[in-house]
């Protein structure tokens, strides 16, 4: 299935993403497992189009990971796919698959967002890859990307070992020519009862960590004679050890400096970088983040520079190369991009503008209501990781820290909100949970989940019902309500955040990227207008002020929901009912 | 088809929901089609619509880098006025800022905004080297059958505004 644009000469237009799942497709791939978050998302899209690929959108990374590693476990090549952060919440299982090893292949994708472009951090996942003893492969761009993930799968098969292969922002969301072939079906493994190898108890487990380090050593041979890693001789007065995108940076600024490219990071070709360090007169290691092959190289005793170590934050770029290079730090400039903003008409910024309007402490997720913590609404002020917006609320209380409330969206409270609610109805937890339920994971480009009721196939599925999870949870109240009715939203908040009791307000409203419902616009009375500008604090892109200070409503932009009308308090915004 | 060894280098900018990454979409298609090796790169940023959009788009016989390296743009496409001024610095010495045809292109859409990005389009069409049919193709295979017809009738018409070669 191709999803975009023509075949010209074998090749087709795709991004890194589209790359990476043909290249799985045509691998003979069975078995697919992620959940979705920028820049991984597109992949799973792409393989669910695919009819041969059991392919989801799973509740969580953890349950994704197991059951894509329980699938090449019994006998189907699986794959894992998530972004840099996801992996974290796969970390229990994926330390202890490494010992199991794989029986068909299992790759895990991990996109890394280096720059945080759309995350909470910017951690270096090949870390992971040596932390967890596992191969480490790294295109440097969409065409590699269909290549490697074949490699990928081979080479876990081969070594009877979970493979990492790690995609980043500019590699995962880059389009270029990618060539194309046709799928390989790879006869299924037979599943064989084997506890010593499957069941990871205290002895079992001690014989496959001494067997995965030999593995691994195994895997040390292959990185040495695989043309993944790829040596370019040229200029011999300077010779760059890169890896990934950072690859094309060099090639790019200087194209005529001889390059070791690891295509195969971890383990590292040793002799190989040796070898290729008597060639040439002087090294540089080129990565972005964390210096990990510069530790290794160093480590190995070869003599080599790398960049200087304020580098290790933010993305590369290629202007950069050339102060990188001279050992210069980095120069931090200020960002020009516009403040992100919530949509005209979103479910959240209601919720936000009475949640401000209480003075309430708000303990926030992950999701498009993170941006509530801008100003002027201002009104979210803490972010950790999927999931916290009621765990560290229930922590903030604790604290004795006044007017907290936790805020989550649908698709979060799915992932892992459901544990911290039950963990704060356990230990006795009271005050007010909010669910922002715009009935999609909207963030991450408009994904279902369980409590849509639909697949990635777009097939139906039992929806799950959330206020059904809060009751038998054991929380005391459990509201839903349309956030746009705004009086009645405002007094539940307030009467819900005064009891001495523990509830959750499910405040619905469908995303309007999803739904493009739209009603006329407010009715602008510019003789009652006073100038006092609280409707421009609800921050609505579609509302500005002239040079003169009177309002503008963009009929492009306005969705009618009327939150303006609401906080409007002279009457000169009044609901156009057409 | 330009056969020299040369990289071609575009920015699209502009804010969300005014078609930057279509029309990026179409000029790295058309590109495709005309037989070049073609990166296109984008970020996925916080913001759905009214954030900062910006897409590079390079083309020639061999691309390396996904994004163009600071002074090396060789045309500036930029659809919103306020945003202008961020990646003004990329454009190369005598390279072309397409800024001019904004004000052009909202006097002659009338107000008709959604057409914006096939105006801007229209416009960059004169300086790429591109057949046309490609470029009609690539309208074809990104619009999908969705207001084709207004599209390629508005990427015409800019096409002349922008004194078509």
């Amino acid at each position: 299935m191709i999803k975009s644009g023509k075949t010209l000469k074998n090749s087709i237009f795709l991004s890194g993403n589209e790359a990476l799942a043909q290249g799985a497709y045509e691998a003979g791939l069975k078995v697919a497992a992620a959940y979705p978050g920028t820049p991984s998302s597109e992949i799973l899209e792409y393989l669910a189009g695919f009819n041969e690929i059991d392919s989801q959108w799973s509740v969580n990374e953890k349950a994704a990971f197991e059951v894509a590693f329980g699938a090449a476990i019994g006998g189907m090549r699986s794959l894992y796919v998530s972004k840099h952060v996801g992996v974290n919440v796969t970390m229990d299982g994926l330390m202890t698959s490494a010992y199991i090893g794989v029986n068909a292949g299992f790759v895990i994708v991990t996109s890394d967002d280096p720059g945080l472009h759309s995350s909470q951090n910017e951690q270096d996942n090949r870390l992971i890859a040596r932390m967890a003893n596992i191969p480490l492969l790294e295109p440097s761009s969409p065409a590699e990307a269909k290549v490697f993930i074949k490699k990928a799968f081979e080479l876990s098969e081969r070594l009877d070992v979970p493979v990492m292969l790690r995609l980043t922002t500019r590699i995962s969301h880059t389009k270029e020519n990618v060539v194309i072939g046709k799928r390989v079906e790879v006869p299924q493994k037979k599943f064989e009862i084997n506890p010593k190898k499957y069941v990871m108890v205290p002895n079992n487990a001690f014989a496959r960590h001494i067997d995965l380090k030999k593995r691994l050593q195994k895997a040390e041979k292959i990185s040495q004679s695989t043309p993944l890693n790829k040596v370019e001789i040229r200029d011999k007065k300077l010779g760059i050890i890169t890896s990934s995108v950072s690859y094309l940076y060099a090639r790019e600024m200087l194209p005529d400096v001889s390059i070791l490219k690891l295509g195969m990071s971890y383990p590292l070709p040793v002799q190989k970088i040796r070898d290729f360090a008597k060639k040439v007169k002087a090294v540089f290691v080129l990565e972005e983040l964390e210096p990990f092959l510069e530790d290794a190289i160093k480590a190995a005793g070869i003599k080599i520079k790398a960049k200087h170590f304020s580098w290790q934050v933010g993305e590369l770029r290629p202007e950069y190369i050339d102060a990188i290079l001279k050992g210069k730090p980095r120069k931090v400039a200020k960002s020009l991009t516009r403040k992100p903003v919530m949509c005209p008409g979103c479910l959240h910024r209601p919720v936000f503008t009475v949640l401000r309007k209480l003075k309430a402490v708000v303990a926030g997720d992950i999701g498009c209501y993170t941006l509530g913590a801008l100003p002027p609404l201002g009104s979210l002020h803490t972010c950790l990781c999927m999931g916290a917006g009621i765990t560290m609320f229930d922590g903030l209380k604790r604290a004795n820290v006044k007017n907290v409330v936790g805020v989550i969206g649908d698709s979060t409270f799915v992932h892992s909100g459901i544990t911290g609610l039950i963990n704060a109805v356990y230990n006795k937890q009271k005050g007010l949970v909010i669910i922002l339920d715009n009935s999609i994971a909207a963030m991450t480009g408009g994904q279902p989940h369980p409590a849509t009721g639909i697949t990635i196939k777009k097939e139906k599925t039992h929806k799950l019902d959330l206020r059904q999870i809060c009751i038998a949870s054991g929380v005391d109240n459990v509201d839903e309500i349309d956030p746009f009715q705004f009086k009645q939203l405002e007094a539940l908040i307030k009467r819900r955040m005064s009891q001495d009791s523990l509830s959750v307000i499910i405040a619905r409203f469908p995303c309007r990227i999803i739904s493009r419902k739209k009603a006329p616009r407010p009715l602008y009375i510019k003789e009652n207008c006073k100038k006092c500008n609280i409707c421009l604090s609800i921050d609505c892109p579609a509302i500005t002020a002239d040079s003169e200070g009177w309002i503008q409503i963009n009929k492009d932009l306005c969705t009618g929901c009327n939150l303006c009308v609401e906080v409007c308090p002279f009457d000169s915004l009044r609901k156009n009912n057409g | 088809m330009d056969k020299s060894k040369k990289t071609h280098n575009i920015i699209l900018y502009g804010i969300g929901g005014q078609g930057t990454l279509k029309a990026s979409e179409i000029c790295a298609q058309a590109a495709f089609l005309e037989g070049y090796h073609v990166k296109k790169s984008e970020v996925h940023g916080m913001a759905q619509r009214g954030g900062s959009v910006e897409s590079h788009l390079r083309f020639g016989k061999v691309v390396y880098s996904p994004i163009i390296p600071e002074f090396q743009a060789d045309v500036l496409v930029c659809f919103y006025e306020g945003e202008h001024k961020r990646l003004k610095h990329f454009l190369k010495k005598g390279g072309i800022d397409l800024i001019s045809y904004l004000p052009k292109a909202h006097k002659f859409l009338k107000g008709n905004n959604r057409y914006l990005n096939t105006f801007m389009l229209g416009v960059l069409s004169c300086y790429m080297p591109i057949s046309k049919h490609c470029w009609l193709e690539a309208i074809d295979i990104v619009f999908a059958g969705k207001f084709t017809k207004e599209n390629k009738d508005i990427f015409l018409q800019a096409r002349k505004i922008g004194g078509e070669r």
